[in-house]
């Protein structure tokens, strides 16, 4: 009767057999070169579907070049159940590293987005369908603690099944562990943003992704608590289309924004600013826009003028 | 010789596997038998006097979870439990304790007032999960579960927790973060039912008794893990065979728990609190290739 903790509805195009290729996309069935996609920020250039995006890859994206510098890359989860399903944890846990190449399914650091430092938490869903387990969490406090060190906010962006289920009770203490983390954020008066993307559900979206000072989500993402398949399973109630969607949840009054992956990096530079005492100035590549009036290159005589014969016209 | 010998060794290492699932599934069905005391067994037989809190003051009143103003051992103390029910029609507006978003406010709510008149919290944990309905969803289940845990970690009042049945997944620690937390000698605690972690990871909700040996819901693995800090005692046969037994050495076991907790200064309560959550977890640290244990 527990909700499930990693249920995610498979997209449209894996339906009716055959495997479809990661670069595909699953709603109009374009395909793309890897390089093409990459360059396109994993968005669809024909129907505007957001593919999933890779934790370095994100960095990439959201940053400044050469400005990421990762904490707690060198921690690994051990076993501590000596867990074993049809497979072993620990052959799970090595063949995600070596499909990834990351050591757990969040990358935890600092860098600087428009100039403006930020401590950053962004997790990897193709690391074990982005399930929190111990690492997972001490990484999240890393950046947290990065961010109280260094008075910068944290920007977290999310993408996870939920717990670990490998990892039992250790995977759901993480979710006290990450809520007292936003709790020492809060005590400090740090901003912390939360970024959820497709899909946040379970254990992460149940406590530190909910938590945001501003929670903001990208188009068509799935946030729930309970995936649509545990609902319909458990209740027998059916789930519409957009049950759990970015939108849905924008509509009932869980997020802030819904913001498209081409808009996140300046969105976020925006919020940053709006985050940062009065008197400081971007010290990086990007000089603050000009106000408009110096942008027009008119001084206030001229705009008066142009002002009065705009009236006149209309008159 | 030597073949036989292996043979005899493997054979009562799988004897002993099988001693150890049979005790764990015990466990599991102790945990969730129909006559194991819930929340207000325990309150009816610990406080003198009790005056329920109900509503969460914006959508309804969930009795699923309930909270209570209450006099335990002449100190007045705020009670937070899951609460299932006895009969159908009781179960069903119980939800069999599965709460909805407002049964977190509600818990919220009741930590507030907790807070303000700097009376202790006493909670109870006996939950499959939060209850996973469309409704549920869209009054925002997940973002309510976090609340809760976050008012729990803000709070600066001792705070104990005893997982007295189920301890199911997030919907049970939305209301287990405390200084003090206890497990009942047959529930459980786990980040989900044996039955849906059987149901992905084995394919097949059946395999549930395997699941629970691979997972280890117990007591005994959350005390030797560092996630609770005692186990409380039940009678012989578990705590359904004789209630006021249980509630006898759970009393104890609260007044201990609490009293320690009332050690730490409440300046520092929040951030000790904090601290110790932090700590669980086990990782290792890549090191020349290899992973070692801290």
């Amino acid at each position: 009767m527990t909700p499930v903790e990693i249920d995610v509805q498979r997209p449209k195009g894996d339906e009716g057999g055959g495997r479809r290729h990661p670069n595909t996309c699953p709603e109009c069935r374009s395909h793309y070169r890897e390089d093409e996609l990459r360059h396109a920020l994993r968005v669809c250039a024909q129907c505007g579907h957001h593919f999933s995006v890779g934790a370095y890859e994100r960095i990439e994206q959201l940053t400044d070049p050469g400005s990421f510098v990762e904490v707690g890359g060198d921690l690994r989860s051990v076993d501590p159940l000596a867990f074993v399903d049809l497979r072993p944890y620990t052959d799970r846990l090595l063949d995600a590293e070596l499909a990834t190449g990351l050591g757990d399914s969040m990358v935890a650091g600092q860098g600087r987005i428009v100039g403006r430092p930020t401590a950053l938490a962004v997790m990897d869903f193709a690391f074990m369908g982005g399930s929190m387990g111990s690492v997972m969490g001490e990484r999240f406090c890393l950046a947290a603690d990065l961010a109280i060190e260094q008075g910068m906010p944290l920007i977290a962006v999310t993408a996870s099944g939920g717990a670990r289920m490998q990892e039992n009770i250790l995977a759901l203490m993480q979710m006290a562990k990450t809520v007292g983390a936003v709790d020492d954020l809060r005590e400090h008066g740090i901003p912390y943003i939360s970024v959820l993307t497709h899909p946040t559900t379970g254990g992460v979206i149940a406590s530190f992704a909910a938590l945001g000072d501003v929670v903001i989500a990208e188009p068509g993402a799935l946030l729930s608590f309970a995936g649509p398949r545990v609902v319909e399973q458990t209740t027998g109630e059916k789930t519409s289309a957009d049950f759990g969607r970015a939108e849905s949840n924008l509509r009932l009054g869980q997020l802030d924004s819904v913001v498209p992956r081409r808009a996140l990096r300046s969105e976020l530079a925006k919020l940053l600013m709006l985050f940062s005492p009065a008197e400081e100035e971007p010290t990086g590549d990007h000089a603050p826009p000009p106000p408009p009036s110096e942008r027009a290159g008119l001084g206030p005589a001229e705009r008066v003028r142009n002002l009065l014969r705009l009236r006149g016209r209309r008159g | 010789m030597v073949r036989v010998t292996d043979e005899v060794r493997r054979l009562r290492r799988r004897f002993q596997e099988r001693a150890e699932e049979s005790h764990i599934w015990e466990a599991v069905q102790l945990a969730r038998h129909a006559d194991r005391p819930y929340t207000l067994d325990y309150a009816e037989r610990l406080f003198s006097d009790a005056f329920e809190l109900r509503g969460d003051r914006a959508f309804n009143d969930d009795e699923a979870l309930i909270t209570l103003l209450a006099r335990y051992h002449g100190q007045t103390v705020v009670a937070i439990g899951h609460q299932k029910g006895r009969d159908l029609s009781e179960r069903t507006r119980r939800m069999f304790g599965m709460p909805h978003p407002e049964g977190y406010r509600k818990a919220i709510r009741a930590v507030d007032l907790a807070q303000r008149f700097g009376y202790p919290i006493l909670t109870f944990v006996d939950t499959p999960g939060a209850y996973p309905g469309v409704n549920a969803e869209e009054r925002g289940q997940a973002g309510m579960i976090a609340r809760s845990i976050l008012a729990f970690c803000q709070a600066t009042v001792p705070v104990v927790a005893t997982i007295i049945g189920e301890g199911g997944s997030g919907g049970a620690l939305a209301i287990a973060v405390g200084d003090k937390v206890l497990m009942q000698e047959n529930s459980i605690y786990s980040v989900i039912s044996p039955e849906g972690c059987a149901a992905i990871l084995w394919k097949d909700s059946g395999q549930a008794k395997k699941a629970a040996y691979a997972f280890r819901p117990t007591a005994r693995a959350c005390l030797d893990l560092g996630v609770i800090d005692r186990i409380v005692e039940e009678p012989h046969g578990g705590a359904h065979t004789d209630p006021a037994a249980a509630a006898t050495f759970l009393d104890e076991a609260l007044r201990q728990a609490l009293s320690d907790a009332e050690q730490i200064p409440a300046a520092e309560r929040r951030a000790a609190r904090r601290a110790k959550f932090r700590q669980m977890g086990v990782w290792g640290v890549v090191d020349d290739g290899s992973t070692e244990a801290v």
